[in-house]
């Protein structure tokens, strides 16, 4: 219950300002089509390198649960999920709007979102210090691995293709070796002076994040993609509330079925609420409702989206492995303040720690409140034209990769990346394990090194790295995670083209 | 050969050369000791690499749809804008005169509405102005970021 210390930090003024803010923002943010929660979280991150580090991780973590519940206002009333978390949302709310029912349908989205959010939470607050106290035993060779897992894990389950997953995961893992080597001291890879530095993790994420969403909307070219916002009458919220009570079936799948999706690293809200939603169906005796406006499918996919949010951050709390793309962005806002998930969090910094996981407690509430007051005026401000976005998203990148630094060369490398990261995307390539690969990359190199180094006095990097119950444990699952993935491939076949995505990115 | 084919012969071909110029450096600089971890994943690099190239020719790699002609029709002033504000723009006519006139072009050149008309004209003048009042508040006044001032501003 040491969590229950640090509730007093969540209130400090501008701790509370930062929360309501990122609250506020992000629902507005992710009902925007086109902004995904990673993006919007990529973008934040600069702002927070003038905070402190707890006061950051409140800004960001406001941020990624208001984004992914915002979504669904957009699904709901414009038909247009605001993230792919939100895919599932549409399907029904949108009937249920076209019906006249946009108020049921939000009062019950951002219901569900805070039932399903804040029992994920709770599992984040119970879970994450017992393993954190397992990490305790981590040793060098195990980070390693533990490294090797996060980029493998998330190569082989976020992308559509096994092969271009795990590339870009070693594209990551090769450029975050560009630049100075501390250890030997020497230059690695520096093809130009702007690289001197290495690539820094903020420019690379706004790059990566934020840079192909506005490509993708001067691609689509001089298009007018206003789409009319249905109309939301009145709903009082306490028939909603009742109405929610009808659906506990719903709601348990929901939760359940989040909470699971968000511990696996890698899989992500999408996956969760579309999972969800098909066992809702499945389970229901009004099945073949489904899609015509039923609001146990509307329940279902939304309180799993949000329930999968804090089981995503206890991979990442203890053991440096996002459970989604936006907790890899979660994972370089907190490497920056040079915090270090596993024990270290928790021992060394716990009011930064407790005070982040309680204000994602108090946001789902706050994000239950504004969600619902803000849904129908959030709609309206989702509709802002396509040039205006791409502009208005191009601008701060340029401003947030440069403020960190205060160098060009890094607002250089930003659209460098992001650019590149434009032409793999239009070819399979995901940016999820690439940007893993970039922010682990770092932990894998030196205790390789170290590991190395220690081999050799010892006995030799074989026994070293590869003899040991967990040492053999953690190859295993790198082995596992790579050939669940081929063998799904194989089943699945490299499929063809792929649809277009309704949003730009991947979580 | 298919052009959807070809499509993904080229950036397989790209990137196994970047792997081959990673694995080249990798084993050929020195000191050796400082190249160790980029030895490993350059080995697993160009495997994939080379798995991928094969994937492509044999027409096996299907996932992305590539890019159209139409795209890059689309895409071209919005990236010579891009490309011109921030390798010339930002640093030599001065950040944020350099951000007010990438947002106005781009925002100007991918609206759906008039060109002819003067009010479509002065609603992106406001926006522009409107956008970047808030960026220099929240960069120069909150943040108290100092960008490059170049010859303006």
């Amino acid at each position: 219950m040491e969590f229950l210390n640090y509730f007093g930090g969540v209130f400090e003024p501008w701790a509370f300002m930062l929360l309501l803010g990122g609250t506020i923002g992000g629902l507005i943010l992710g009902a925007t089509p086109g902004l995904s929660p990673t993006m919007a979280v990529a973008l934040l991150i600069p702002f927070t390198f003038h905070m402190s580090a707890t006061h950051g991780l409140v800004l960001l973590g406001a941020a990624y649960t208001s984004t992914v519940a915002g979504g669904a206002v957009s699904a709901i009333l414009l038909k247009i999920p605001g993230a792919p978390a939100n895919i599932a949302t549409a399907l029904d709310g949108n009937e249920m709007a076209k019906r006249g029912e946009g108020a049921r349908a939000l009062h019950l989205s951002f219901l569900s979102s805070g039932v399903g959010g804040v029992i994920g939470i709770l599992l984040l607050i119970f879970l994450t210090p017992v393993l954190a106290q397992w990490v305790l035993k981590i040793q060098t060779p195990h980070v390693f691995w533990i490294a090797i897992l996060g980029v493998t894990v998330i190569g082989s389950l976020d992308s559509k293709s096994f092969v271009k997953g795990l590339l870009s995961g070693c594209i990551g893992l090769w450029l975050s070796t560009i630049g100075y080597d501390e250890i030997q001291g020497t230059e690695r890879f520096i093809f130009a002076d702007a690289l001197g530095g290495g690539i820094g993790i903020i420019p690379a994420l706004i790059g990566l994040f934020a840079i192909p969403q506005v490509l993708d909307m001067m691609a689509k070219g001089r298009v007018d993609a206003l789409v009319e916002a249905l109309e939301v009458p009145r709903q009082k919220l306490a028939a909603s509330m009742r109405e929610l009570t009808r659906y506990v079936r719903a709601l348990s799948i929901g939760t359940v079925v989040g909470s699971i999706i968000g511990l696996i690293p890698g899989v992500g809200g999408q996956i969760a609420g579309l999972v969800a939603y098909d066992q809702s169906r499945k389970m229901s005796p009004q099945r073949e409702k489904f899609g015509t406006g039923h609001p146990e499918g509307l329940v279902a996919a939304e309180s799993a989206n949000n329930a999968m949010v804090g089981p995503s951050l206890v991979p990442l709390l203890t053991l440096s492995i996002p459970g989604s793309p936006t907790a890899a962005v979660l994972l370089g806002g907190l490497l920056i303040k040079e915090i270090f998930p596993g024990s270290d969090i928790f021992d060394n910094h716990p009011e930064v720690v407790w005070t982040f996981i309680n204000s994602m407690l108090v946001g789902q509430v706050l994000m239950v409140i504004f969600g619902i007051m803000i849904a129908g005026w959030a709609a309206k401000i989702a509709r802002a034209p396509a040039p205006i976005m791409a502009a208005g998203v191009l601008v701060p990148a340029v401003f947030g990769s440069y403020s960190v630094g205060q160098s060009v060369g890094d607002v250089h490398i930003m659209l460098a990346l992001g650019v590149g990261m434009f032409i793999l995307e239009k070819f399979g390539f995901s940016a999820a394990p690439l940007v893993l690969g970039l922010i682990l990359g770092p932990i894998a190199g030196d205790n390789f090194t170290q590991g190395m180094t220690l081999a050799a006095a010892q006995d030799g990097p074989w026994v070293y790295f590869f003899t040991g119950t967990l040492n053999i444990i953690l190859i295993a699952l790198v082995v596992a995670s790579i050939a669940y993935s081929f063998w799904n491939n194989m089943l699945a076949g490299d499929k063809a083209p792929v649809a277009e995505p309704v949003v730009g990115d991947t979580k | 050969m298919t052009s959807h084919r070809l499509q993904h012969i080229v950036p397989g071909f790209a990137i196994f050369v970047l792997a081959s110029v990673v694995t080249w450096l990798s084993f050929t600089e020195q000191p050796a000791e400082a190249f160790l971890f980029p030895r490993v994943i350059s080995v697993v690099f160009i495997i994939l690499a080379i798995w991928n190239l094969i994937r492509a020719v044999t027409g096996m790699s299907k996932v992305g749809r590539g890019i159209t002609v139409d795209t890059l029709k689309n895409l071209a002033p919005g990236l010579a804008v891009m490309l011109l504000y921030v390798f010339f723009g930002a640093k030599h006519l001065g950040f944020y005169f350099g951000s007010t006139l990438a947002f106005f072009a781009i925002y100007s050149f991918y609206d759906p509405a008039s060109w002819s008309s003067i009010k479509d004209w002065i609603k992106r003048v406001f926006v522009t102005a409107a956008f970047m009042a808030v960026i220099y508040t929240l960069f120069a006044v909150v943040l108290q970021v100092h960008t490059p001032r170049g010859i303006l501003f």
